[in-house]
C-alpha cells in the first residue's frame, strides 16, 4: 500500500510537471509561429503608422533606458545606506518593508498615481510620466538587489579598508561596491528586463504614438500598449503585427535575463 | 565628500518612503469625491455607473404621465415622436440632477471578480507548481532539473500581456470547446493567471524545498520511509512557511494583474452565474476606463485603485508575517 501510494504520487508530480511545462511550451509555441510569420526587415524599418514597430520598440527602450538611468543611483544609494549606514535599526527595517511593499503594489496602481500627479495637472500623456511611473516599479528591486549583495561582502573587507584610514565613503565605493559590483549589475538588468515588458503603468501614462518621437514631454510611442492595442484590433494585419511585437519583446525579455544569467554563473566561479 | 555621500544615502532611502506615503496620499484624495458620496457601501453595491432617482419630486411622476399620454397617442409614430420623445428623457434627466438624482457606483462586481479569479488561478496553479517544485528537487536526475529549472525561471520573467493574447487568442476558444460557454469569461482568466504564476510559484516553492537539509531527508530514508513519506513528513513540514510564503507571493502578483486578465475576463459589469460568464475585475475596469473618465466617474476609479492597493497591502503583510517565521 505504502508503494502504491507512492508509486501514484510520482507519477501525480511527474504529471504535473508535464502538465505544467505543456501550458508553457503552448504558449511559446504559439508565441514564436505567429511571430515568426509576420516578422520582416520593415518591422524595424518603419513606424507604427507604416506598418511597422520601429518607433514603438525605440520610444519602449528609451523610455525604460531613462527609468533606470535615475534608478540606478536613488535604487543603489538606497540599498548603500540600508547595509552600510542603517545598522539593524528598527527605522532599516521598516525601509526594507516599505521596498517590499512598493515591490508587490500592483502595477497599475502605481499607473494611477502617476496619472493623478502628472497626466491630471498637465493635461496630457508624456513620456515622462511613463519614466516615473517605470521608475517607481524598478526602484525597490534595484533596492533589494543591491541590499542583498552588500550583505554578501565579508565584514573583514571593510574593517580592513577602516583600519589603513580610508573614510567611510571611500570603503564603500572602493572596496564594498567593487565587490560587489558583478552581482548588483546583474540585478540591474533583471529589473530593466522587468519593466520593459510593463505595461499597465504605461496605459495612461506614456499613452502610445503611431509616429517617430524622442520628445519626452508629449505622448510617447511604447511597444507594449501598441501590443494591447494592436492584438484588441478586429483587422487581421494589425493583430499579426501585434504578436511580431509580443514576439520581439519576449525575446528581448528573455535575452537579457539570459545574458544576466550567463554573467551571475561567471562570478560565481 | 563623506557627509554628502551620507545625506544622498539618507534622501534616496527615504524617497522610498515619500513614494508610498505620497501614493496613498495622492490615491486617497483623488478619490475623496466618490468616498464621500458612497462611503464604505461603495464596496457592496452592485451596481455601476446605473441612475437611480432619490426622493422623487412631485413633477417628475407628472412628466411621466405625459410620456405615458404621448406614448399611447400616437403608439404608430415615426421617428418624429422618437426624437421628441428623446429629448423628454434629456430633459428630464438635467431636471432630475437637480432633484437628487445620481449615478450609482459600485465596486462589487470588480471585487468579487478579482477574488475569484485569483482564487481559480490558485486552485489550478497551487497542485501543478508543487508537483513542478517536487519533481525538480527530489524526483527528476540532475541532469533534466537542470535544463528545467532554467526555463522555469525564464518564463517567469515573460511579460504578462503575453500570457493575455495567448488567453484570447488560444486559450479562451480552448477552454470554450471544453466547457462551453465564452472564450472570454471569469474561468478563463482565472486559468491563465494560474498558467502566469505557475513558473512564479514552482521556482519559489523549489528554493524553499531546496533549503531542507540533505541528512534529514537521508535519515528518514535510512529509516525506510517511501519518497511520498519523505515528502510529506520531512520535506513540506521543515519548506512549509516558504511554500506558504511563495503561496502568498503568488496570490498577491495574480490579484494585482491587469494585462493578462484585461484580454480575457470580458470588462462586463455583471455578477457570474456560471463561471464560464464574462465578468470584471479591478484592475481592469482601471485599465479601460481610466482615460475617458472625468469628475465623479475618475474619482470613483481612484477608490478601486485604492481598494486594490489596500488589497495587496494586506497580501504583503500576511506573506511577510510568514516568510519572516522562517528565518
Amino acid at each position: 500500500m505504502r508503494l502504491i501510494m507512492n508509486r501514484l504520487f510520482i507519477i501525480f508530480s511527474t504529471l504535473a510537471a508535464v502538465v505544467g511545462l505543456f501550458f508553457l511550451g503552448w504558449i511559446l509555441y504559439t508565441l514564436c509561429a505567429k511571430g515568426l510569420a509576420g516578422l520582416s526587415l520593415q518591422v524595424f524599418t518603419h513606424d507604427l503608422i507604416d506598418g511597422g514597430l520601429r518607433n514603438v520598440i525605440v520610444g519602449q527602450l528609451i523610455m525604460s533606458g531613462v527609468a533606470t538611468i535615475i534608478g540606478i543611483p536613488v535604487g543603489m544609494m538606497a540599498g548603500i545606506y540600508l547595509q552600510e549606514y542603517g545598522g539593524n535599526s528598527k527605522l532599516t527595517e521598516f525601509i526594507r518593508d516599505l521596498s517590499d511593499v512598493m515591490m508587490s503594489a500592483p502595477s497599475i496602481v502605481v499607473g494611477t498615481f502617476v496619472y493623478a500627479i502628472i497626466v491630471i495637472p498637465t493635461g496630457h500623456t508624456s513620456g515622462w510620466a511613463g519614466v516615473l511611473a517605470l521608475f517607481i516599479l524598478m526602484v525597490p528591486i534595484i533596492v533589494r538587489t543591491t541590499d542583498d549583495m552588500l550583505k554578501l561582502v565579508p565584514i573583514e573587507l571593510r574593517e580592513a579598508g577602516m583600519a589603513i584610514g580610508a573614510s567611510k565613503y571611500h570603503v564603500t565605493m572602493n572596496i564594498v561596491i567593487r565587490y560587489a559590483r558583478e552581482g548588483i549589475m546583474t540585478g540591474i538588468l533583471l529589473a530593466f528586463a522587468r519593466v520593459v515588458g510593463e505595461t499597465a503603468p504605461l496605459l495612461y501614462t506614456s499613452g502610445s504614438s503611431e509616429f517617430w518621437s524622442t520628445d519626452l514631454t508629449s505622448t510617447f510611442p511604447s511597444l507594449t500598449v501598441s501590443i494591447y492595442n494592436l492584438a484588441t484590433m478586429p483587422d487581421e494585419e494589425m493583430v499579426q503585427l501585434g504578436w511580431t511585437g509580443a514576439f520581439l519583446l519576449t525575446a528581448m525579455v528573455l535575452i537579457i535575463n539570459l545574458i544576466g544569467r550567463y554573467a551571475n554563473n561567471k562570478q560565481r566561479r | 565628500m563623506e557627509l554628502i555621500f551620507k545625506k544622498l544615502a539618507q534622501i534616496s532611502a527615504s524617497l522610498l518612503f515619500v513614494i508610498l506615503a505620497a501614493t496613498t496620499i495622492v490615491l486617497y484624495l483623488s478619490a475623496k469625491p466618490a468616498i464621500q458620496e458612497f462611503g464604505a457601501g461603495f464596496l457592496f453595491e452592485s451596481r455601476w455607473g446605473v441612475e437611480e432617482t432619490k426622493n422623487v419630486s412631485e413633477v417628475v411622476p407628472n412628466q411621466e404621465l405625459v410620456v405615458d399620454g404621448e406614448d399611447a397617442d400616437d403608439f404608430m409614430e415615426d421617428e418624429d415622436d422618437f426624437i421628441d420623445d428623446e429629448d423628454f428623457v434629456t430633459d428630464d434627466d438635467t431636471e432630475s440632477e437637480t432633484n437628487d438624482s445620481e449615478i450609482i457606483y459600485g465596486a462589487l462586481v470588480p471585487i468579487i471578480g478579482t477574488i475569484f479569479s485569483t482564487l481559480i488561478a490558485m486552485l489550478f496553479s497551487i497542485p501543478i507548481a508543487m508537483g513542478i517544485a517536487v519533481f525538480l528537487s527530489e524526483i527528476a536526475s540532475a541532469t533534466l532539473a537542470k535544463p528545467i529549472s532554467i526555463a522555469i525561471e525564464l518564463l517567469a520573467s515573460i511579460p504578462s500581456i503575453i500570457y493575455g493574447m495567448w488567453g484570447l487568442f488560444y486559450f479562451g476558444p480552448f477552454i470554450a470547446d471544453i466547457f462551453g460557454g465564452n472564450t472570454v469569461s471569469l474561468l478563463v482568466a482565472g486559468l491563465v493567471l494560474g498558467v502566469m504564476v505557475i513558473p512564479f510559484m514552482a521556482a519559489l516553492s523549489r528554493d524553499a524545498i531546496g533549503t531542507v537539509p540533505d541528512m534529514l531527508k537521508e535519515s528518514a530514508y535510512a529509516m525506510g520511509a517511501t519518497k511520498l513519506e519523505v515528502i510529506k513528513d520531512v520535506v513540506f513540514p521543515y519548506a512549509k512557511s516558504g511554500i506558504i510564503g511563495s503561496i502568498i507571493l503568488s496570490f498577491g502578483r495574480a490579484l494585482g494583474e491587469t494585462m493578462a486578465v484585461a484580454f480575457v475576463i470580458g470588462g462586463v459589469y455583471q455578477f457570474v452565474g456560471k463561471v464560464t460568464d464574462p465578468t470584471n475585475s479591478i484592475p481592469v475596469v482601471l485599465a479601460n476606463s481610466f482615460a475617458e473618465s472625468s469628475g465623479l466617474s475618475l474619482s470613483v476609479l481612484f477608490y478601486l485603485a485604492l481598494v486594490l492597493f489596500v488589497m495587496s497591502f494586506m497580501v504583503i503583510v500576511v506573506a511577510k508575517h510568514y516568510l519572516l517565521r522562517r528565518k
